[in-house]
This record gives structure tokens, C-alpha cells and sequence, in this order.
């Protein structure tokens, strides 16, 4: 459903992506782990269509469409979905009106305001949040969990087929992360495909990938199975970089 | 046999509109500009008694004497020769609905409002309906001694009212334009709230809008006695659709001891006029004046309401909401006077910028020596949505007594590239994501406002973003 071939971004000039391959079917969860820097970040941003990366070569397909000529929204509404890792903070718009707003937006129907309040509540009750919390302002003071927590309402809120999660565990505790977890494994099923984008394994022993890939300088430079990522946690990323930083150099060109 | 003869045959088509009125709401002075000659013929046609005709004259010499202000927006092209100073109603009616520009038909598309009251709010109908609503409300309103009323009818039936508290807020002489509207000016309200009495629905102008209070040098007089309460919402929010090219309004607020006032305001002129108005309240012991202002539209709004602290534990609240588009200039802020001990005051304001539009806040916060304990905070936040758009800040603070607690606060900000993509990155299309980062921006502005006002002026500046009015 997804298909990356020789993905290359740069940003103000720099080259960030240096060809990159991935391909996720449907159902399937894939997760990609890397260092700082390795240009994960700017994978998932890329995705969604972020406006400040540009693309240089390569090209992505998503259920058939070539997503470059999309734009963010349009994305959306094909069943596309980014968990950002810095959401931004919207002043005076509600919890509640916005996640109203973005499912009527992506649905492209309009639920009644009954149908809209029993889905928010439902859904707040699985991420285990206060109701009051959907009249707070978006993101505007919130905690770092609690920004990542109302991530992963959204997706619940959205029920995408695709999901990027761009390191939504960073700087969670063990039970945000639970919870966390708790939120992806409810879409989790044979219409639902996700790539978890994360610096470390932790996550995965709640999400359980199907396959692991690891970035590193802009590349994709090794694919396997969940053991991977416990690999990776026993050897670091610097075996990752002793084993393959050398080729990836090379592959510079 | 009468029935036999048509309205044709008698002519009467060509007058259908004077036909159902009077001859007296068919007037307009014989000539464009100002002079004694004119202003004395204003009053002359309203029967007023001598003492007003007296003051008009007296505030047309402090017009001619007063220099164009120069220290806040461009008025080097406002031209006071080119202007119709008094026009009755019947003369807007005269227009008909093909008058109306096309970006004012489509903002009443866009609002989705009744094709009678478009009439009316474009000056083209003759009557609109909630007239009916408004008079049930009158009744109810006159059993517990409300007066609300238009400024001539308040002058003809409370005359000793009027002479007491009229002018005496915001003199003739206090600027230009006050003096030109004591001079000219022509329909507004009148509200008298006896002690005591809270008035639970908000008075509207709205309701009687064909009742001359949209004119162009309206006046209007709130006198809120001892322990009372009322809310008065002024205008609408549609677009105000005016020939001429100056609205020069003058509002006098007065709150007794313990009394409470809010007026609120949502304008939205086109864009070819000049939007000078001026604003005062005085608020006694314990009272508390509150303005909520929004202005949309016109070439240069130049609106500063203020309240003067002028008895022990008075409190008066600003807020103020502005958007600036494409060659607009909106020089609007607020004003407070602390003039005794234990008073409060709070300026909110909010102004947003597009394209070449350009939003200056301009306030003045002032404590008088012995005004101790004082407190006031002023906050002002502009919000640019492009590149090209401009702000400026100019907060004026004279402070006279050192046993006071004031704060200012101003921010600007851009919506972000990175605030889009979220908001676009769950579905909403780039003007949607916009609207929503506006309306979140005027949001405790809004929620101040009555709810179907706060829904009309987020959809208003979403019209106004979008650049299909005007």
C-alpha cells in the first residue's frame, strides 16, 4: 500500500535522504530504528508533506497515488496519518473543536454533534484521559505525554490505514508508553499498517513489529524481523555503524 | 369606481416607496458639505429645542477651528466638502437592491441571511421583521422604566435627561470628529436603565436597525443608574453599506455607583470608508464599564473606546479585535483613565494583518496622583498571517501615583508553517487550517460576545481571509 523507492530530501541544501527503499503492505507494522540524525525525522515529515523538505529524486506511492502531487490534507483524507513528535500548539482552539474539525474534514461527512461527542468520549477512555481534557486548548500547555497521548487520540479519532508515528515514545514514562501502545494495538488489524519511527526498542515490546529496518546516514541499511531491534538494543548503534556506515559512505557516490 | 382605477393609473408606482410614508422621512440637506446654514437646517427639520441647536453650532466652530489629526492613520484624502451630512432614511430606501455593490450581496450570500433583512441591512428595504420581536420586548422593558429609544425620539421625550448627561462624557471640543458629529449628528440610542433594574437580554440596535441608527454621525447616550445592569450590542454584522465615505459615531456611556455596562460592537464597514469614532464611558463608585469591540472592514478605522476610573473601586474592561486585509489600515486600541483609589482596569486587545493590511494598537493607560492601589494590565497580540503584513504598537503610559500595580504585555506572531501542516496533516485544507488558527486567536474575544455574534464574526473574518468581500 506503501511503496518508497530511491527517496532523496534535502533541506536548505543539505541532503538528508540518500535514496531510500521501503515497501509496507497492508496490515503490516514496520518499524525503523536509528540514531540522532540519521534523518528518520525528516522520513515521516516527508510522508505527510511537510513544505520545508525538498524532494530531489525518487518517489512515493500510496494506495497507487503518487503522494508528491498531494497535498497534506489531500493525504489525510486517502487514509494517511503522522503522529508528530512536536505538535504544535493552537491557542484558543479546543481539543474538542479541533478533533471535530479533522474528522468531519477527513470523513468528508458531517457527524452529528451526539454521534461527535460519544466518539471523543469513547476514545478518551481508551487513551485513559480526563473528558475535561478535550476542553483545554490544543497542545497549549500540555506535558510531553500528554501531547503524545492526544497524538494517538487523534489517530483513534481519524482510524487511518496508514499510520507514521515519528518517535511518539520519546520522553514517555512506562505507563504513558503503555497507554501509548494500548491506543495503536486498538487499530491494529488487517486494515491497518503503521511505520514506527523510534531511537530505541522499548516500544516495540509493546507494539510487535513485523519487520525492523535500521537508518542510518540517510539509508536504510539493514531490514530483518522483532529480533533486530533486540539486537540492536544488545550491540548499539554503534556495531550498526562498524557494520554498515562503512558501505554507506561507499554508496555516497 | 375607485377599485376599478390602478395604482398605474394614479402614478403612485413611481413614489412606492414614499407612498407609505410620511413626507418627513423623505429628506436630505440641498447640498453636499458643511456650514452654520446646513447644521441649523438639521435642526430645524428634527424640531429640536434651542439649547441643541445651539450646541451643534457651537461644536461646528470647534470642527472648523480643530486640525485633521495627524498622529494615527492617513486621512490626507478625507474630504469634507464631498459629504451629504444629513440624510434621512427614506433616502437610503430609495436605493434599490440593484444598487448594492456585488462584494456586499455576496457577503449576505455568504452569511446566509434572509433576503428581507439584507434589504434592510443595505439601507434598500423598508421594514424588517423582527421590528415585531423588538416591540413585545419594548413593552416588557417599559413596565420596569427602561427607556430605548433613538437619540431624536430620546431628546423629544426626555429632554431633561438628554440636557443633563449629553456631551458632558465626550465634549464637542474633545477632537475633530466628536465636534463635527455634536454637530451633525443624527439617530443612535438613547437608554435610560433605572436603578437597580438588570436587563437580562441585551438591548440591540439590531432589532431596529431601519430606525436610522446605522446612519453615518449617529450618537448614542447609555446612562445605567445606581445598582442596574445592561448589556447594549451596536450593529450588526454584516457588512454596512454606506455611500457615503465617513461614519463618525459618538457613544457616551455614564454607570452610577455599582451599576454595570458592557457594550459590545461588532462593525464590519466597506471598504471605501473612514470609521472615526469616538468612545467614552465614566464609571463611578464600584461600577464597571466594559467595551467589546470588533472592527472589520473600511479603508481606515481609527477607534479607541475608553473608560475614566472616576470613582473608588470603579472598573472598566477593553477588549478590542481587529483585522486589517488587503489596503486596510485599523488603528484601533484603548483607553483608561485611573482617576481613584482601588480601581482596576484590563485592555485586551487582538489585531490580525493580511496582505497589505496594516493593524496599529494605540493606547493610552493613565493614574492619577491619589488613584492608589490601582491595578491594570495591558495586553495586546497581533497576529500576521503573510509576509507583507504590518503591526505597530504605540502604548502610551502616563503614571502619576507610585502605589500602583501596572502590567504590559504585547506579542506578535505568524502562523507558522509548522501549525499548517499539523492542522492540514489531519484533513484541514490550507484556508481551513488558517480560519482555525484566527479563530482561535479572537477566541477570548469571541466567547465574550453573545453565541450567534461570535459565530458570525469567526465566519465574517473567514470571508474577509478568503478576500470574497470586497
Amino acid at each position: 500500500m506503501l511503496k518508497i523507492e530511491n527517496l532523496q530530501v534535502e533541506i536548505d541544501g543539505q541532503e538528508i535522504v540518500k535514496g531510500l527503499d521501503l515497501e509496507v503492505g497492508k496490515g503490516e507494522i514496520h518499524a525503523i530504528m536509528g540514531p540522532n540524525g540519521s534523518g528518520k525525522s525528516t522520513l515521516a515529515n516527508v510522508l505527510m508533506g511537510h513544505p520545508r523538505y525538498e524532494v530531489t529524486g525518487g518517489s512515493i506511492t500510496f494506495q497507487g497515488e503518487d503522494v508528491f502531487e498531494l497535498e497534506p490534507d489531500e493525504r489525510a483524507k486517502l487514509g494517511m496519518f503522522l503522529a508528530f513528535q512536536y505538535p504544535s500548539e493552537v491557542p484558543g482552539v479546543s481539543v474538542a473543536n479541533f478533533l471535530r474539525t479533522a474528522v468531519n474534514s477527513v470523513r468528508e461527512e458531517e457527524l452529528s454533534a451526539m454521534e461527535m461527542y460519544r466518539l471523543i468520549q469513547d476514545k478518551m477512555k481508551i487513551m485513559q484521559m480526563d473528558p475535561r481534557f478535550a476542553e483545554r486548548y490544543l497542545n497549549e500547555g500540555f506535558s510531553g505525554g500528554e501531547k503524545k497521548r492526544n497524538e494517538i487520540l487523534q489517530m483513534l479519532m481519524l482510524e487511518p490505514t496508514l499510520a507514521i508515528m515519528d518517535e511518539t515514545d520519546s520522553g514517555l514514562d512506562i505507563d504513558a508508553l503503555q497507554v501509548v501502545a494500548k491506543g495503536v494495538n486498538e487499530l491494529r488489524g488487517s486494515d491497518f499498517s503503521a511505520v514506527i519511527i523510534t531511537h530505541y526498542q522499548r516500544i516495540l515490546r509493546y507494539i510487535e513489529p513485523d519487520h525492523v529496518h535500521v537508518m542510518l546516514d540517510g539509508r536504510l541499511v539493514t531490514s530483518g524481523g522483532k529480533e533486530l531491534a533486540l539486537d540492536l538494543e544488545d550491540k548499539g548503534y554503534e556495531w550498526v555503524r562498524q557494520e554498515f556506515g562503512a558501505s554507506a559512505e561507499l554508496g555516497k557516490g | 369606481m375607485p377599485e376599478d382605477r390602478t395604482i398605474q393609473e394614479l402614478g403612485l408606482d413611481e413614489y412606492k416607496f414614499g407612498f407609505h410614508d410620511p413626507e418627513e422621512y423623505f429628506f436630505k440637506t440641498p447640498r453636499k458639505g458643511i456650514d452654520p446654514e446646513i447644521v441649523a437646517m438639521i435642526s430645524k427639520h428634527k424640531n429640536e429645542p434651542e439649547w441643541m441647536l445651539e450646541f451643534r453650532l457651537k461644536a461646528l466652530e470647534s470642527f472648523f477651528e480643530k486640525p485633521t489629526p495627524t498622529w494615527g492613520g492617513d486621512l490626507s484624502e478625507m474630504d469634507f466638502d464631498e459629504i451629504y451630512y444629513y440624510i434621512r432614511p427614506m433616502e437610503n430606501q430609495g436605493r434599490t437592491w440593484d444598487d448594492v455593490p456585488d462584494d456586499i450581496k455576496n457577503t449576505f450570500e455568504k452569511l446566509g441571511i434572509p433576503q428581507a433583512e439584507r434589504d434592510s441591512l443595505a439601507g434598500v428595504g423598508a421594514q424588517y421583521e423582527s421590528e415585531v420581536v423588538y416591540h413585545s420586548l419594548k413593552e416588557e422593558w417599559e413596565k420596569s422604566g427602561v427607556v430605548f429609544m433613538d437619540m431624536d425620539g430620546g431628546l423629544r421625550e426626555h429632554e431633561d435627561l438628554v440636557r443633563e448627561y449629553f456631551g458632558t462624557i465626550i465634549p464637542p471640543d474633545d477632537n475633530k470628529f466628536a465636534a463635527l458629529n455634536s454637530a451633525v449628528w443624527s439617530g443612535g440610542s438613547f437608554v435610560y436603565v433605572p436603578p437597580g433594574v438588570h436587563i437580562d437580554i441585551p438591548l440591540q440596535a439590531y432589532f431596529r436597525i431601519n430606525a436610522e441608527n446605522m446612519g453615518q454621525f449617529e450618537r448614542t447616550l447609555i446612562i445605567a443608574d445606581e445598582g442596574s445592569y445592561v448589556h447594549y450590542i451596536e450593529g450588526c454584522t454584516a457588512p454596512t453599506y454606506t455611500t457615503n465615505s465617513l461614519h463618525s459615531a459618538v457613544v457616551e456611556l455614564i454607570a452610577k455607583p455599582g451599576a454595570r455596562i458592557r457594550y459590545s460592537t461588532i462593525q464590519n464597514w466597506s471598504h471605501n470608508t473612514y470609521n472615526l469614532v469616538t468612545k467614552r464611558g465614566a464609571a463611578y463608585e464600584n461600577s464597571t464599564i466594559e467595551w467589546v469591540d470588533g472592527n472589520l472592514g473600511s479603508k481606515l478605522t481609527m477607534k479607541y473606546p475608553a473608560v475614566y476610573l472616576l470613582g473608588e473601586g470603579a472598573r472598566g474592561e477593553i477588549l478590542s479585535v481587529a483585522y486589517a486585509g488587503d489596503g486596510q489600515h485599523q488603528d484601533a486600541g484603548g483607553k483608561v483613565v485611573h482617576a481613584a483609589p482601588n480601581t482596576s482596569s484590563l485592555i485586551t486587545s487582538k489585531s490580525i494583518s493580511k496582505g497589505t493590511g496594516r493593524s496599529t494598537y494605540r493606547g493610552l493607560l493613565k493614574v492619577h496622583e491619589g488613584a492608589v492601589n490601582s491595578k491594570s494590565r495591558v495586553e495586546c497580540d497581533a497576529l500576521l498571517l503573510d509576509e507583507n503584513a504590518r503591526t505597530d504598537t504605540y502604548p502610551y503610559i502616563e503614571i502619576e501615583e507610585k502605589k500602583v500595580n501596572t502590567e504590559h504585555e504585547a506579542t506578535v506572531s505568524k502562523v507558522g508553517e509548522d501549525q499548517l501542516f499539523y492542522l492540514m496533516s489531519r484533513g484541514l485544507s490550507e484556508e481551513e487550517a488558517m480560519a482555525m488558527v484566527v479563530n482561535g486567536f479572537i477566541e477570548p474575544i469571541a466567547k465574550e460576545l453573545p453565541l450567534e455574534y461570535a459565530i458570525e464574526l469567526n465566519r465574517l473574518i473567514q470571508l474577509e481571509m478568503e478576500g470574497s468581500v470586497g
